[in-house]
């Protein structure tokens, strides 16, 4: 049977903006299904408003961005906004792409949690989220 | 909605808290309209899904959906990708889009949905859509769940006739052949015809619906209103569970 963990940890993913990169969100979606997280998958040219609503339907804990178009420092920052808009700052923001050092830096301080860029060993993504995550997921 | 997103997180994870929240709620709620679309992975139900969402939409109804994908029996993640097929609802206040891990539950539904439904209904939907699994093999419980149960089946799949057999036919009120777009339909047609005229006589015959579900705004309507009008509610969940079991 599934060892589904009681209470896992749903984690809504997405592309924002006019950004056809999808092939490192797939891989980190999937990676993060093995690690035994609930995926919800919206695919390509999302909004930051869409994004916020799939999150509160689906009651995620966390918002995944995946930014390749070099437009990370207004959709970032329009995500957490509006968040803040609908009363949900609970909900934890990161992601990765194409974005350099210096953006990540001014990102974290904007409100996004972290941010990962291309050669990520798809565990150390893992790795973060088990530490930021303890008490919901499942014992090995 | 945070509220009612909260509550089916309750459900799903099987707090007794929720009993009492239930309760609260359950006092003027109506119970909505329920609709089951079933079928092997990649059918199209999603995108069936979407068409008939907009149509209920034009008529005025709220709707919400409870969209089923599975968990790896592994390591228990999953990925819910149905409601991509949907974004273009994204934004309506009227649509609820709810993505749910059958979490190791069999049937092809989640063990919460009853529950989720209950909940759906005392925020005040009208119309409530699920989406099962889609393994094709042992999915019947959405039959004793939804009043009205759209089988979907395509051409080229290989497995229409094998899924017939695992006892689909007995629970439709309703075939969806879709992707008519493509070569075979017609065959599919014919075969799902063969297949009813040996079984035994019931009180209905599942009407044979041709849908190209990607079609989407012109083909809403008559759709969606053959899928729902035709397969219209005409039997309890006992009824059919009799006639599941043999
Ligand atoms: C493959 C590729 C394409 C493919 C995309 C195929 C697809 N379906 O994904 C195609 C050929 C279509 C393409 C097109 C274009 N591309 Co291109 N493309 C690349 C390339 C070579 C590799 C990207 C990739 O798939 N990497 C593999 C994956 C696994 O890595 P990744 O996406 O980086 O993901 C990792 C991390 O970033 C992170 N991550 C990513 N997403 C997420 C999400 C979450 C939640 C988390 C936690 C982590 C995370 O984790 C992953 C694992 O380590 C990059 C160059 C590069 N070296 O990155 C350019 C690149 C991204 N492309 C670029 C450009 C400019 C374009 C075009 C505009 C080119 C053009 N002029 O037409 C078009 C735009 C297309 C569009 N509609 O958006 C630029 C972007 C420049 C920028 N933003 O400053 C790059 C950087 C190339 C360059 N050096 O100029 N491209
Ligand atoms: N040609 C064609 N493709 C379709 C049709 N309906 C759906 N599809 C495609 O079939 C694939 C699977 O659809 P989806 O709705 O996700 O199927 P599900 O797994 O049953 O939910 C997608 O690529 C759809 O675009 C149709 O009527 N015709
Ligand atoms: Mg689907």
């Amino acid at each position: 049977m599934a060892k589904v963990a009681a209470k896992p940890v749903r984690i809504v993913v997405a592309k924002v903006g006019l950004d056809g990169h999808d092939r490192g969100v797939k891989v980190v979606a999937r990676a993060l299904r093995d690690a035994g997280y609930e995926v919800i998958y919206t695919g390509l040219r999302q909004t930051p408003e869409m994004v916020v609503d799939a999150a509160l339907q689906e009651d995620a804990q966390v918002i995944g961005l995946s930014i390749h178009s070099g437009a990370h420092m207004t959709l970032f920052p329009a995500v957490v906004d509006e968040l803040k808009r609908r009363d949900a700052t609970d909900i934890v923001v990161f992601g990765g792409g194409i974005i350099p050092d210096d953006d990540i830096a001014a990102l974290k301080k904007r409100g996004v949690a972290e941010i990962f860029t291309p050669g990520t060993p798809l565990q150390e993504i893992v790795d973060w989220l088990r530490k930021r995550f303890p008490e919901q997921t499942r014992k090995p | 909605m945070r509220a009612l997103a909260r509550a089916i997180t309750l459900v799903e994870r099987r707090d007794p808290g929720v009993r009492e929240l239930e309760e609260a709620l359950r006092t003027g709620a109506k119970s909505p309209g329920v609709a089951g679309f079933t079928g092997a992975p990649g059918t199209g139900k999603s995108t069936l899904v979407d068409a008939v969402i907009a149509f209920l939409r034009n008529q005025g109804s709220s709707v919400a959906v409870l969209a089923t994908d599975p968990n790896s029996p592994f390591t228990g993640g999953a990925i819910l990708g149905d409601r991509i097929r949907m974004q273009r609802h994204a934004l309506d206040g009227k649509v609820f889009i709810r993505s749910m891990g059958a979490r190791g539950h069999l049937g092809g539904l989640s063990l919460a949905t009853r529950e989720a439904i209950r909940l759906l209904g005392a925020f005040g939907f009208d119309q409530v859509i699920l989406e099962t699994v889609g393994v094709g093999q042992s999915e019947l419980e959405v039959a004793a769940v939804a009043d009205t149960t759209v089988v979907v089946l395509t051409p080229n799949l290989g497995d229409s006739v094998q899924m017939i057999k695992a006892g689909i036919l007995e629970i439709a009120d309703v075939f969806a052949v879709n992707k008519s777009d493509i070569d075979g339909h017609a065959r599919v047609v014919a075969e799902l015809r063969t297949m009813m005229n040996m079984a035994p006589k019931t009180p209905w015959r599942p009407p044979i619906v041709p849908t190209i579900a990607t079609r989407g705004d012109e083909e809403d309507a008559g759709l969606a209103e053959r899928l729902l009008r035709d397969g219209t509610p005409y039997r309890t969940a006992e009824e059919i569970l009799d006639r599941t079991d043999n």
